[in-house]
């Protein structure tokens, strides 16, 4: 794509209903291709993850952010960047382990979740496990491996949507061959 | 469906959320890339572009019954169109401005066919990202736009067939069914 281009849909937004709507569709249509919610939430999550691998080019691109220096600085970059030009709400950072290598994201509004309701025989879906794919990809593509799992989800009648990240390691760069 | 299923209970309180106006929104190019794993994830599941062009429908038809709906609860409380004229024009403008930020550029009737119309769009929102093969030029991902099309026609009380094409950019072709236009006519003489 050309620069001109570029410029003119860089900011470019979008009823979030048609987004929600959207998305909704795609989930009832893999209810209907799978048979099992744990499949379910598996290819929204590799969906996500494709997603994230370009998102983060995107990201890094239009908001000037350079290297986070540690995990705390990444998640304030997700929470108050990210979530914020993607999908115009910022959750909160919080509950952080001992060790600074874990936090939780909370949101109190959660656009892909508008409208939706979850029948009772659809207890193990993850419905926005697009979500963990999304960060785990676009935070792979700056070598850091980390874990990303929903803790709480509003659509189970918690109190809130808590997603855990847990750092995992430093993906090293060109591994020298036969080496580990 | 059994009514204990339909009415989960204390889970959420979804039907009792006010409907709101549906101001908010979220970036273009997250929509983009979700549309783009749709794309996808249809088109791994398919062996032709007609076949990817109905599951792209399928999943559009989702989202137009819900947006008539919520439209029609929002800017035309308790009235619905009677009219065939009417209810595309509903379509052209309400719903148009509500999914994609502007109304269709421009909306035709054929000039040998009573019951075909045209919605005309120079640059769809839908097709922004997406560059078509060269080996499948007549894959045309509006189809997912006239998927939404065709279920908020059909919930509206005017069943129709809507396809896309290439053709001043994109073109939904809408093509009521007999008794719809026949029910219009009736209502003509009256």
């Amino acid at each position: 794509m050309s620069r001109q281009a570029n410029r003119a849909t860089e900011n470019k937004k979008i009823s979030s209903e048609l987004f929600s709507l959207t998305y909704g569709a795609l989930v009832t249509q893999l209810c209907k291709d799978y048979e099992n919610d744990e499949d379910v939430n598996k290819q929204l999550d590799k969906m996500g993850y494709n997603i994230g691998v370009r998102i983060i080019e995107d990201f890094l691109a239009r908001s000037n952010i350079g290297r986070c220096n540690d995990f705390r600085e990444t998640a304030d970059v997700i929470a108050k960047t990210a979530f914020k030009i993607y999908l115009g709400v910022t959750p909160t950072v919080t509950n952080w382990s001992p060790a600074g290598d874990e936090f939780s994201l909370l949101l109190e509004t959660n656009p892909l979740v508008d409208f939706v309701e979850l029948p009772d025989n659809h207890s193990n879906l993850v419905y926005s496990s697009m979500l963990c794919g999304v960060l785990r990809g676009a935070l792979e593509m700056v070598q850091m491996a980390v874990d990303v799992r929903f803790v709480q989800d509003s659509l189970k009648g918690d109190g809130s949507t808590e997603i855990r990240l847990k750092f995992l390691k430093r993906i090293e760069e060109n591994i020298p061959a036969g080496e580990e | 469906m059994t009514m204990e299923s339909r009415f989960t209970k204390g889970k959420s309180s979804l039907l009792e959320r006010s409907l709101g106006r549906g101001r908010s929104e979220v970036a273009l190019s997250a929509f983009a890339l979700l549309f783009s794993e749709m794309v996808q994830y249809s088109q791994a599941r398919v062996y032709s572009v007609s076949e990817l062009q109905a599951r792209l429908s399928e999943l559009g038809r989702h989202v137009g019954a819900r947006s008539l709906d919520t439209l029609v609860l929002r800017e035309r409380p308790g009235r619905r169109d009677t009219r065939l004229l009417g209810a595309l024009l509903f379509i052209k403008v309400n719903l148009w401005k509500a999914l994609f930020g502007k109304e269709a550029d421009k909306l035709e009737q054929a000039n040998d066919d009573v019951k075909t119309y045209y919605i005309i769009e120079r640059e769809p929102l839908i097709n922004t990202f997406i560059s078509v093969p060269r080996d499948n030029s007549s894959l045309n991902c509006a189809s997912f736009t006239a998927g939404v099309v065709e279920a908020a026609l059909a919930h509206a009380g005017f069943p129709a067939r809507v396809t896309a094409h290439w053709h001043k950019g994109t073109t939904l072709m809408i093509r009521f069914d007999d008794a719809v236009v026949a029910r219009d006519r009736a209502l003509d003489t009256r």
